[in-house]
């Protein structure tokens, strides 16, 4: 059984040598009725014509005249192609199905066989998802999948033997003008020879395993049917995966917008086992009909091409189609829907990010102070004046405020009436953040060192001396304080202040590391994303972007989130490091992001705070301010608190 | 910096100290071939100095594929883009310690994708698959993209480092077939995963201390998929010279029938570490 493994599919190059001169010219009229009009693609065996039927001399009806070359030399292969060839028109004339396009014709002419079937009006779904500038809509794929389930069913209930499609895939599926699914290249024939060192990359990857058995079975077109709906939904091509990984990605990784019962469908039907999918193509399509959301809240289906948010998150429909509802609150990209439930104006430029605890928001500005403000009504409570420019985020914890200054302090100042406790001075600027941890503040100076400073009194319990500033804002784990420094050099330390371990990044480090089990990640400014592993310090994956990383990473369950200089803000697999999702800003990304109930939040310099489906990277609405945005948001019941270097403290609907 | 491919004269008959890289190669065409498709590097050097010594080491081996000589030129293109960066990136700056200590793994990461991109650019119906270790500072790192293998070989034991990035290994790995149906399958040299055929690729990394004393093999499948694990084994123990043991190895292909190119690459590891490198150290 060799095939199945088609390596030339159309639309490829031309195989070498073989072909052009082969193609028919435009004018050539076959069987004194079939004028060529076109060429509608190459494949392996020959090319596909558009032709116009001279038999109607009045209407211009247009056909579909399939060719396929018979170049070998040997005469038992040549009488198998033609066998195979005539084999396919036999089947295709026997179907009346509406998703099989209708055959009028077939003649051979020296080595060459000709089969004139129904032109079809509209595009292939490989062409339509490779177009699609973002998911199409899941309404849609549900009906085409009822529509393929039917005619599987259909063909696997043929008598006297059901046929066996078994190259259902997107090219191999037209969406015809009236938005039918329709099944083309009902091709047995293919070009494939054993023993030949061959990749598969780009032809396969929606055939079952059981198919390398040289099994072909309904179960295989079910398989395959499985395959292309994952593409479709996830668009990730398979082609480019390891063959049969489609349990590794989950639907609903990639697209928020599946519902769970959709996705349970599809990995049913990609079980390795036959025995384990659908009996039928027909027991899936009930099973769809079942699990699909009711019409009643489901947009019409209308028009001519397929309805798609496009990658600003609005909704796009195309010309004659009634304006889709989308599945989820989408804003148009304008973001004039979001409006601040309050404002607050500070004196500078704020970097710092803020923090809310207890009813109050902290946050540190560049005109020195470091300002208390209602949570809920945005009203100013106290200002903490130092003698510097204050870049340090605020922690808060039992009662206290802990920030930094350029002023070169580490303050704690009482949370509710902005008293000083303590502060304790270093050799340069703090700018890095206060992580408070097992009875201990630990901060970075750009003096150089790490200080770990006990909270009862502002005493220093040890400094790790790294030589150059030190900006990150440190972790702690039960054992470990890990953190970056300007050299590039990452550190792990004992709560001892002795090293553990160190991995050199190439440039500095200034983002903040967070853990989860035995990862540590962060960004260095050498354009990569690190995943170290805490006991031994090594490398378990890094991710490239292409510029510098000043920010922070966060994490949920299965994802690191970070944004880069490029612009880009990245999704990427904890484990892995692939990246599941990215989304282009305007401008470089500086900020730590935050990670609230399936959306994540960050701002970047092109001035706009985002809010993204974490699953699928979606935009679910942006916010502009008035100058680039380098702190991270702070979410708290349901409010996204954000400054921007436009002086402002904005209160904003999650 | 242009290397000439697997020019590296074998030392193996030297009386060098056991603390060195030592190694032998070797590459046929086999019987059942026109051309050998097949390349590989081999680049073993030894600082020795007051202060300490070093050794370090790049293997490469690769197996293309491809009509009209696509296949050879894509192999050969991909390891003289490996070796050439890892040269420069890693071992030059080791050496000299002028510049900050690399990140070995990813280095040899930046190596095979420099080459996938030269080779889709330049060799468009060539791909090649590429199996290719450093070895530094008492570890070894590995990087994989398609059915070339690496295997430790230790005593009369042999492991393999990789994975075949292959249709039978994928369906192996399912249980859709054994490994006796994958060995036979027709399409067993279908690989899903190859340098040249795709911007996007992504590569199978190893980092492992070094087992001192033990040896690495370096292999294309025209050597693991046609002679017997048992017989490569029982080949490797018998023979402690490693350049005799590739020649023994590629022997064994050829009785075979030698259906495919065979090249094999046999590194003895050091039975110490380095006491001290010239450069600063790497991570940690």
């Amino acid at each position: 059984m060799v095939d199945q493994i088609d390596t030339q599919k159309f639309p490829g190059p031309p195989s070498p040598g073989g072909g052009s001169e082969s193609v028919l010219q435009t004018n050539t009229v076959l069987q004194n009725r079939y004028r060529i009009t076109g060429v509608l693609g190459m494949g392996g065996m020959g090319a596909v014509y558009q032709a116009r039927d001279l038999h109607f001399p009045n209407v211009k009806r247009m056909v579909a005249v399939k060719e396929m070359l018979n170049t070998s030399t040997n005469p038992q292969i040549r009488e198998a192609t033609l066998r195979n060839f005539e084999r396919e028109a036999d089947i295709l004339a026997s179907l009346t199905h509406p998703s099989v396009p209708k055959i009028y014709d077939y003649f051979s002419i020296r080595d060459r066989a000709y089969l004139v079937m129904e032109y079809i009006n509209g595009r292939d779904l490989e062409e339509i998802i490779n177009k699609a500038s973002d998911f199409i809509k899941v309404e849609i794929v549900y009906q085409w999948a009822i529509d393929l389930c039917d005619v599987l069913s259909y063909l696997h209930s043929h008598e006297p033997e059901p046929i066996v499609f078994r190259d259902v895939k997107p090219s191999n599926i037209m969406i015809d003008q009236h938005r039918h699914v329709r099944l083309i290249d009902f091709g047995i024939a293919k070009t494939f020879e054993i023993g030949q060192k061959g990749t598969m990359i780009g032809t396969e990857g929606y055939s079952p395993p059981e198919q390398y058995k040289g099994q072909a079975s309904p179960q295989g077109d079910i398989y395959a049917l499985g395959a292309t709906l994952h593409h479709i939904l996830t668009r990730r091509d398979p082609r480019l995966e390891p063959p049969f990984s489609f349990k590794d990605r989950p639907i609903r990784d990639y697209n928020g917008n599946v519902d769970p019962e959709f996705e349970a469908v599809i990995m049913r039907s990609l079980e390795y086992r036959p025995e384990d999918r659908y009996p039928s193509a027909m027991a899936m399509k009930s099973a769809l009909e079942h699990v699909r959301p009711s019409p009643d809240s489901a947009p019409a289906v209308l028009g001519t091409a397929p309805i798609m948010h496009n990658s600003a998150g609005a909704v796009t429909a195309p010309v004659g189609a009634q304006a889709a509802k989308p599945s989820t609150a989408f804003f148009p990209s304008g973001g004039s829907e979001v409006i601040p439930l309050w404002t607050f104006r500070c004196e500078d430029e704020i970097r710092s990010s803020p923090a809310v605890v207890y009813g109050n928001l902290y946050v540190g500005c560049y005109d020195n102070g470091l300002y208390c403000i209602g949570a809920n009504d945005g009203k100013f409570k106290w200002r903490y004046a130092t003698e510097g420019g204050i870049a340090s985020s605020p922690a808060v914890a039992d009662g206290v405020v802990y920030f930094g200054s350029d002023d070169y302090a580490l303050y704690a100042v009482d949370a509710q009436r902005g008293r000083i406790l303590w502060s304790f001075h270093t050799e340069a600027p703090v700018r890095s953040s206060p992580r408070v941890a097992l009875g201990h503040v630990f901060i970075g100076s750009d003096d150089g060192n790490l200080y770990a400073i006990r909270i009862d009194g502002g005493r220093r319990a040890w400094a790790m001396e790294t030589g150059d500033p030190v900006r990150s804002t440190a972790y702690v784990t039960d054992d470990l304080v890990l953190f970056g420094c300007d050299s590039g050099d990452f550190y792990a330390v004992d709560l001892s202040g002795k090293l553990k371990w160190r991995y050199k990044a190439r440039r500095g480090v200034i983002s903040s590391p967070v853990v989860q089990e035995n990862l540590v990640f962060f960004g260095s400014m050498d354009w990569h994303i690190y995943a170290i592993a805490l006991d031994t310090g090594w490398n378990v994956w890094s991710y490239r972007t292409t510029k510098a990383i000043a920010s922070s990473p966060v994490l949920d369950d299965s994802n690191v989130y970070i944004g880069s200089s490029d612009g880009y803000f990245y999704a990427l697999d904890c484990k892995t490091g692939r990246d599941r999702w990215k989304f282009e800003t305007e401008g470089q990304i500086a900020t730590k992001a935050v990670v609230h109930q399936n959306a994540v939040y960050f701002g970047s310099g092109d001035g706009y705070v985002y809010s993204l489906d974490t699953k699928s990277g979606q935009l679910r609405w942006k916010f502009k301010t008035g100058g680039p945005v380098v702190s991270a948001p702070f979410v708290h019941e349901g409010v996204v608190y954000v400054c921007s270097l436009d002086h402002n403290v904005y209160a904003l609907t999650a | 910096m242009a290397l000439e491919p697997a020019q590296v004269t074998n030392n193996h008959t030297l009386q060098a100290p056991v603390d060195t890289l030592r190694f032998g190669h070797g590459s046929d065409v086999g019987q059942g071939r026109k051309n050998n498709q097949d390349a590989c590097t081999a680049f073993a050097a030894t600082y020795a100095a007051a202060q300490g010594r070093m050794s370090f080491g790049l293997f490469v081996v690769a197996d293309g594929m491809g009509g009209h000589m696509d296949g050879e030129k894509a192999s050969s293109l991909c390891i003289r883009v490996v070796t050439d960066h890892v040269v420069e990136a890693a071992y030059l700056p080791l050496l000299t310690g002028q510049d900050e200590a690399p990140d070995l793994m990813e280095t040899l990461n930046e190596g095979v994708l420099a080459s996938n991109l030269a080779v889709t650019e330049q060799m468009p119906n060539g791909g090649t698959t590429v199996t290719a270790a450093i070895i530094y500072g008492g570890k070894i790192y590995i990087t994989q993209v398609g059915d070339s293998r690496a295997y430790l070989v230790e005593g009369r034991h042999m492991k393999a480092l990789t994975r075949d990035h292959s249709l039978v290994q994928r369906l192996v790995e399912l249980e859709q077939l054994t490994p006796e149906q994958a060995a036979e399958h027709p399409h067993r040299n279908i690989l899903y995963r190859a340098i040249g055929q795709s911007e996007h690729l992504e590569l199978d990394n190893k980092i492992m201390p070094m087992p001192f004393g033990a040896r690495l093999l370096l292999c294309s499948d025209g050597l693991w998929m046609v002679v017997p694990e048992a017989e490569m084994m029982d080949i490797l123990a018998a023979t402690p010279n490693s350049q005799a043991a590739c020649e023994k190895l590629i022997a064994a292909a050829n009785a075979y029938g030698g259906p495919d190119n065979i090249t094999a690459v046999l590194v003895d590891l050091p039975d110490c570490p380095d006491i001290a490198e010239p450069g600063p150290t790497t991570d940690r």
